[in-house]
């Protein structure tokens, strides 16, 4: 197998090319945008919650590598129907055995970028904890 | 302490190239490490071989040579975590000396927590570099600068604290852990444990410590901790700063740029997430690495073999200083101090000393060791300081002394 085929596994390329739940959710109970600072990608999550907690649909928006947006998208299948708690809690090995590429540090943040925002959201709406690279540490400017 | 193997200086001293150069047949006998240290060959074939065959920029090239770049350099800050016992190398920041990492907290957590009627407390002792960023942020803020006196020997006057803590104030207590100038060995322990019993935080200059003993983040019980690369053979221009991760989150940055943000707009820009967020701009990359091989070098030798050995040689300089009534000794017992000797030579000035000394290839540092407070305190402008590392020898500790006597029979 070339280096191509074993980063950009068939399904990497279905998903980039055919992202599943592509598509801002409106109306939405949970929003949250991120960016990987190392090379610009961004993602946007939207989430709709069911009953007892149970992410009942999501949807994405983005702009990025292959690695970056396809990953979402497989996110996106890993998490339907499941609870905001446990998803909050998932390990990031959980979705990287999914995407099952051979990864470097900087892919890395790539393909882990739609977690992080994801899990953001759902912070933001349940309270639930942020992913570590995700805590506190950034602050901002504002001006005008 | 007792347990560890004595060095083998001889072996050591071949890994040293710059003993190969000889004057008179002998090689300097250099006793200024406090100052900074000399360069074994581990570390310099180390940043060579980095320069040569993994060099890029790091952290946001794709290529396979700039992951090999960043996993060098984030290699060295496990390493440099690791040797502080860090919970996380996610709160050690590369910085660009002991110094920066003073000031990053200074500025960044100085301006954010100091305000009129707080107290910033240093120490007679200090080195400018813990003192000087202190007393700038008090006048900049309008906190109170107070200071822990000293008593004759060099060692803090700790009955000095109560008085200090009375009107309840205080917000930080800076110190060093060793005395660059006296050697003196501070109780960094119970000064963190007061310190947070006041409510103020901790900042520690280990510059002067790391090199020589083991140093323990966690034990120390300190909130930052500073301390530099050129002292502990590496190379110069890279050192680092370690926090407690709520503090450094809730800091705002020290410099601002490239690599510290997540996002930047005309209207708002957020900040990456630690350490990054205190590193902007390219750091010292091929630095970082001589960083971490100086830290794998003397690591291999053993921290306590190390300070064993410089305690040897202290105690034997000081005792054949001590021989010699022309010859003052400032600063407290070898049982309580590191590789450092201060001293004076009567009628002549530590200048003079130090170039008749050099003549002799003696090398040793003359001058008030950016501690003017402390010469102040000791009633002195300068003072001639030897200070021993762990390829130093008891035959350099005796060329000192022949030197010495030359330096008396001309000048004294």
């Amino acid at each position: 197998m070339s280096e191509f085929e074993q980063l950009y596994r068939e399904v990497i390329l279905d998903h980039y090319k055919s992202p599943r739940h592509h598509g801002l959710l409106d109306p939405n109970d949970a929003i949250a945008e991120g960016q990987n600072p190392l090379c610009g990608d961004e993602v946007t999550v939207s989430v709709r919650f069911g009953e007892r907690d149970v992410i009942e649909n999501v949807g994405f928006e983005g702009r990025g590598c292959a690695i970056s947006q396809a990953a979402t998208s497989m996110l996106t299948d890993l998490v339907i129907g499941r609870t905001v708690q446990d998803v909050a809690l998932m390990p990031k090995d959980e979705l990287l055995e999914e995407i099952g590429i051979p990864l470097t540090p900087v892919r890395l943040k790539c393909a882990l970028l739609g977690l992080g925002v994801l899990k953001v959201a759902l912070h933001k709406a349940k309270g639930t904890p942020l992913p570590e690279e995700w805590g506190a540490s950034s602050g901002e400017i504002s001006v005008g | 302490m007792s347990t560890s193997i004595p060095l083998d200086t001889e072996a050591l001293r071949a890994d040293f190239p710059f003993l190969e150069e000889q004057r008179d047949g002998r090689p300097l006998a250099y006793l200024d490490s406090a100052s900074s240290t000399q360069k074994p060959r581990q570390v310099l074939d180390r940043m060579r071989a980095f320069y040569e065959h993994e060099y890029a920029n790091v952290h946001r090239g794709v290529y396979r040579l700039a992951e090999r770049a960043t996993e060098g350099y984030e290699g060295a800050r496990r390493t440099v975590a690791a040797f502080v016992n860090a919970p996380s190398e996610r709160e050690v920041i590369f910085t660009r000396s002991a110094t920066e990492s003073i000031n990053l907290v200074a500025y960044a957590w100085g301006l954010q927590n100091l305000g009129p009627g707080d107290t910033v407390v240093i120490t007679e002792l200090e080195h400018h570099a813990n003192f000087v960023p202190w007393q700038f942020m008090a006048s900049k803020t309008g906190a109170n600068f107070r200071h822990i006196p000293i008593d004759d020997a060099g060692e803090l006057r700790l009955e000095t604290l109560d008085d200090l803590a009375r009107d309840g104030s205080i917000k930080v207590v800076a110190t060093g852990l060793v005395s660059n100038s006296l050697g003196t060995i501070n109780p960094v322990e119970r000064l963190a444990a007061w310190a947070h019993g006041q409510g103020a935080i901790m900042v520690v200059d280990a510059a002067q410590a790391a090199p020589h003993r083991t140093i323990d983040v966690q034990a120390l019980g300190c909130d930052f901790l500073a301390f530099s690369s050129h002292k502990l053979c590496g190379p110069s221009g890279i050192g680092a700063l370690w926090g407690r991760r709520e503090l450094l989150e809730a800091m705002e940055p020290f410099n601002l740029g490239g690599e510290m943000i997540r996002s930047v707009g005309l209207e708002r820009t957020t900040f990456n997430e630690l350490p990054y967020k205190f590193e902007a701009g390219t750091p010292a990359i091929a630095e970082a690495v001589g960083f971490g091989a100086a830290i794998d070098y003397i690591s291999e030798i053993g921290l306590a073999a190390i300070e064993r050995h410089e305690h040897e040689l202290t105690a034997y300089a000081m005792e054949r200083l001590g021989e010699l009534e022309w010859v003052r000794l400032f600063g407290p017992p070898v049982e309580r101090r590191a590789g450092i000797v201060s001293f004076d030579v009567a009628g002549v000035h530590p200048h003079d000393v130090a170039q008749i000394l050099d003549w002799d290839g003696i090398a040793v540092r003359a001058g008030h060791h950016c501690t003017q407070p402390l010469m102040a305190r000791l009633g002195v402008a300068a003072t001639t300081r030897a200070s021993f590392y762990l390829y130093s020898t008891a035959e350099e500790v005796d060329r000192l002394v022949d030197g010495l006597h030359k330096v008396k029979k001309s000048l004294g």
